[in-house]
């Protein structure tokens, strides 16, 4: 028991403790957002967290357009004016993600965000883009489904990843018999449906599918790691298709190790592991696995040497490695500053409908376009995990891959396209010739 | 050098051969598969690896082995390749000839996956007559792998040798799976096999009948009948299994859950800045091998003995620092408490994230908590085994301390009735602090073992908190052997749902059980009785 003058004490010390700890986090997040801004710059969101769980992918891109603004600030700026980065964190937390994007347009009055990474954080902010009228570039891998005007996806959608990955798999490795492994939420699931479908049209039977769902970050990884063993000793080639999302991968192939599964054995493709995933890793008991994605670090190009070497200097790391969002930034990015110096304007408008057919060099050597759906060309790589933590690429399409924003697999999506040129829609059903509209 | 002399040996007596048969054509198909590897094209090494391995050539072990290991240097300018030894010396891959050095343009032959299982076949077939024992072994267990029936030559050669018994068994069951798969094998050597096959008994053996093709009527009888044993034996041991990874998992919430016992069992604070007690635990290990990594690399499979009582130390002082400055102004306030706690643990994410950074630190693993032996029909994993023991040691510690250390009676008079203990002449706050110190200390060195198993990222006390307080609540407060128990309960509920309903709903299905339980008894398994309760 304690007296109960210790105890006004005790709350007042708390309440105290509590006023100087939130004022300390506020102060922190101010000085992020970077000093009052002149009228003479155009303003570019970052919208990406800080903080959090997903803190650990996503720092790295707000690093990405801090220092794409200030190569480009280097060469004379946007339209004769300076570009301002203003970096905001919505901390992991969706719902914050609207109201931070809220915050960046109307207060902040930035001409164009680059941010989110979850499917959920951009369904979150999705309303507020449509309502305020701004642009959104999107840099990750996704489900696909969507075509929105106010946003361009700059990720793979999945005919530019899991496809490709998939037909590697049958054609290279003879593969028979597919363990679909995800997180269980929306890009893995829709992703696992459109696998599923293509498939099932490539005459896989559904035996030889075992889709399996884990929670986000996922640690204890015995069980499934054991019934993929069984699984794969059914006499006929068997690979894991891998769509698990951050921290879990660690654990998992920690116990894919462990339980003795090679990459000679049963070869798993993940669809979320990059350069900066396999920093936290020992990579040696993961020779050989597979990722796909649109860049590696490790392809050779003048171009990619160019920013490698730019991007380490930039943040005194000789050791800080690049991955595929980045790629997709450094693509969007180049691609916003040609629209608004193409239309002399930052107006949202106007750069929205200049950026179709916009061509940006991508890091891999080859030239990305923007399409009439908002999504990009990309080249298709399959990396090989080497030793080091990089990939060893091992396939790659002939060309590039056109992004589909409806997938041709699914019943539902087949038929839909997204044309905001001529059609002026994001989801255009060529059997009926209607637009859907903005009801689905 | 013996290997040389060999090799010189070797290039003369195949020369000399050349020039007797083959008296025009100086590049035998040994030397063109060789020149292959050069061209950096997957199908053309994998025809150069058939070529070689089959060719009886001396250099073919040398070559292969090395193509294994990316010893294997190839210019792609003058189609030469090269085998660079361990030692830096190297020889000319196609005539054995020493070279003074391999050049610069030269590098790494290339494998994927596919590459990797027919290197390792040949590499089966070619060491299965090696003097070590070891070697055999895996090499009998490559064959079996790949069971090509151009081994079956080479292992008939080898089973008549073999001497060693567990190499033979091996030996016997490779000759089994290329029999099954060769066309022209007769019934009977089939049947054999199949009855071989039953006899091994595992997931492999089961691979190979369930994927052997058309055969026979009365193998494929033979083979049905040798499934259904092997898989009804398989179902008893996937019994074992679930049961071994619950006691694995509950090990785990044990750990997690043993500091918050205390923190909040014993003492009654709703403490949610436990799991960053357990991640304070978990960096002071990376801290640790850090410094090992740079200073001591022999020491490295010390790192985690060495990271253990760092990290009691970290966690406990930081606990008692917490205990003296925020929580002793709370007691009997648990909802102030919980958010003062609650902030507190953001306060503590938020530093190390940006002392650490916000991605996640590697921590390695000791060589003797690498892998995994094989117990019956189930893989046990030395982390898990080690994770298991040592939170037994570190439960048995800990009750020893609080049964038979004047400071853990003093504890327990402190819990039990706080105006008693003081009157008995007990500093109780002093007390409180070290209860509490020892709570987050015990939390610290959950940290170094989970940070084998997890991610060291400063998010990883936020998975272990819900966990935590979902042991100590449904073991009954207050209640060490109750924790332990129900840590059990929970991890072998949960590996025995998850194969039935799936990692999300089962983990769904424990949360509803344990709700449906705390209505039926609100104090846990095991309640405590008496003047405590009142407390």
């Amino acid at each position: 028991m304690l007296s109960k003058s210790t105890h006004d004490i005790a709350a007042s010390f708390s309440r105290r403790g509590v006023l100087a700890a939130t004022a300390g986090l506020m102060l922190g997040l101010a000085s992020l957002t970077g000093a009052k801004a002149a009228d003479d710059t155009i303003k570019v969101g970052v919208l990406h967290s800080l903080s959090g769980t997903m803190a650990i992918s996503e720092t790295t891109l707000k690093d990405t357009i801090l220092f794409l603004i200030d190569e480009q600030n280097k060469k004379g700026g946007v339209l004769g004016k300076k570009l301002e980065a203003v970096v905001v964190d919505p901390a992991s937390n969706w719902p914050l993600f609207a109201e931070k994007a809220r915050e960046l347009i109307t207060k902040d009055k930035v001409s164009v965000v680059f941010g989110c990474w979850t499917s959920v954080s951009r369904k979150s902010v999705l309303p507020v883009f449509k309502e305020l009228n701004n642009i959104l570039f999107y840099p990750v891998q996704y489900e696909g489904e969507e075509s929105e005007r106010n946003v361009f996806y700059t990720g793979a959608a999945p005919n530019q990843q899991a496809i490709p990955a998939v037909d590697y798999l049958m054609k290279d490795e003879k593969v028979k018999r597919w363990v679909l492994a995800g997180t269980d939420y929306v890009y893995p699931r829709t992703t696992n449906k459109i696998l599923e479908a293509y498939l099932k049209s490539k005459g896989v039977a559904q035996e030889d599918i075992m889709i399996n769902y884990t929670p986000f970050g996922h640690s204890d990884w015995q069980t499934i790691v054991a019934d993929i063993k069984k699984f794969g000793s059914a006499g006929k080639k068997t690979a894991v298709v891998s769509t698990i999302n951050g921290d879990a991968n660690v654990p998992f192939y920690k116990e894919l190790g462990n339980q003795g599964i090679k990459a000679k054995d049963i070869p798993v493709v993940a669809f979320s592991v990059g350069e900066e995933e396999l920093a936290g890793i020992d990579t040696k008991p993961l020779l050989g696995h597979l990722a796909a994605w649109n860049y590696f670090q490790s392809i050779k190009s003048p171009e990619n040497e160019k920013f490698i070497k730019a991007w380490q200097a930039y943040t005194k790391n000789p050791k800080r490695v690049t991955n595929d969002p980045m790629e997709a930034h450094v693509i969007g990015f180049d691609m916003w500053v040609k629209a608004v110096e193409k239309v002399k304007s930052t107006d949202p408008d106007k750069v929205i409908d200049a950026l179709p057919g916009i061509e940006a060099k991508n890091l891999t050597g080859g030239t990305s376009k923007m399409l009439p759906n908002h999504h990009i060309t990309k080249p298709v790589f399959i990396g090989e995990i080497k030793a080091n933590g990089q990939f060893d690429v091992v396939w790659k399409t002939p060309g590039l891959v056109a992004g589909d924003a409806w997938s041709k697999e699914l019943d539902g999506s087949k038929d839909l396209v997204g044309d905001w040129v001529g059609k002026k829609c994001g989801n255009f059903n060529t059997k009926t010739n209607k637009c859907l509209g903005s009801g689905s | 050098m013996p290997t040389n002399l060999s090799a010189r040996l070797c290039t003369f007596v195949l020369s000399l051969f050349l020039i007797a048969f083959a008296l025009p054509a100086f590049a035998g198909p040994f030397e063109d598969a060789v020149a292959k590897f050069a061209n950096d094209d997957y199908s053309d090494t994998e025809e150069a690896i058939g070529v070689v391995a089959s060719s009886g050539n001396k250099l073919a072990f040398p070559i292969i082995s090395a193509l294994q290991d990316g010893r294997l240097m190839a210019d792609p300018d003058s189609k030469k390749v090269y085998v660079t030894g361990a030692d830096g010396k190297s020889i000319d891959a196609a005539t054995g000839e020493p070279v003074a050095s391999v050049p610069d343009s030269a590098s790494a032959v290339r494998l994927n996956n596919r590459l990797r299982r027919s290197v390792d076949a040949a590499i089966g077939s070619l060491t299965l007559q090696s003097p070590e024992i070891g070697t055999r072994l895996q090499a009998a267990q490559s064959v079996f792998k790949s069971h090509e029936e151009t081994a079956l030559e080479a292992v008939d050669g080898a089973l008549a040798k073999e001497t060693n018994k567990s190499v033979k068994a091996a030996l016997g069951d490779a000759r089994a799976a290329i029999l099954l798969f060769k066309s022209d094998a007769t019934e009977v050597e089939k049947l054999e096999a199949v009855a071989t096959l039953k006899t091994r008994g595992d997931q492999e053996a089961l691979a190979l009948l369930t994927g052997m093709g058309d055969q026979p009527a009365s193998v494929t009888k033979a083979a049905a009948s040798a499934i259904g044993s092997i898989q009804s034996s398989l179902a008893v041991w996937s019994g074992v299994q679930n049961a071994w990874y619950g006691l694995s998992l509950g090990s785990v919430l044990l750990l997690a859950a043993i500091g918050l016992a205390i923190t909040f069992g014993v003492m009654g604070v709703i403490n949610m800045a436990h799991g960053e007690m357990v991640m304070l635990g978990a960096y002071t290990t990376f801290v640790v091998q850090e410094v090992i990594r740079t200073r001591y690399p022999a020491l490295f499979d010390y790192s985690l003995l060495i990271a253990v009582p760092l990290a009691f130390l970290v966690a406990g002082a930081i606990g008692v620092l917490i205990e003296r400055s925020i929580i002793r102004f709370l007691y009997g306030r648990p909802l102030e408490t919980l958010l003062a706690t609650w902030g507190l643990s953001l306060v503590l994410q938020q530093a190390v994230r940006t002392m650490f950074g916000p991605t996640n630190r590697e921590v390695g693993n000791p060589s003797w908590m690498s892998g995994a032996f094989e117990l019956g029909q189930i893989t046990i994993t030395y982390n898990r085994l080690w994770i298991l023991v040592f939170t037994l040691a570190v439960f048995a510690i800990l009750l020893a301390m609080l049964r038979y250390t004047a400071l853990g009676l003093e504890m327990r008079a402190v819990t039990q009735n706080r105006r008693m203990a003081a009157s008995m002449g007990i500093a109780t706050s002093r007390v409180d602090a070290l209860t509490f110190g020892l709570g987050s200390g015990i939390a610290g060195i959950a940290g170094v073992a989970l940070s084998q198993i997890d991610n060291v990222s400063p998010n990883l006390g936020q998975s272990y908190i819900i966990d935590s307080f979902m042991v100590v609540v449904f073991g009954g407060v207050g209640n060490l052997w109750g924790t332990l128990v129900g840590a059990f309960t929970l991890g072998i509920a949960n590996k025995f749902l998850e194969p039935v309903a799936g990692a999300v709903l089962g983990k769904i299905a424990i949360l509803v059980l344990i709700i449906l339980f705390i209505q039926k008894r609100p104090r846990g398994l095991f309640a405590l009785k008496g003047r405590a309760v009142e407390a």
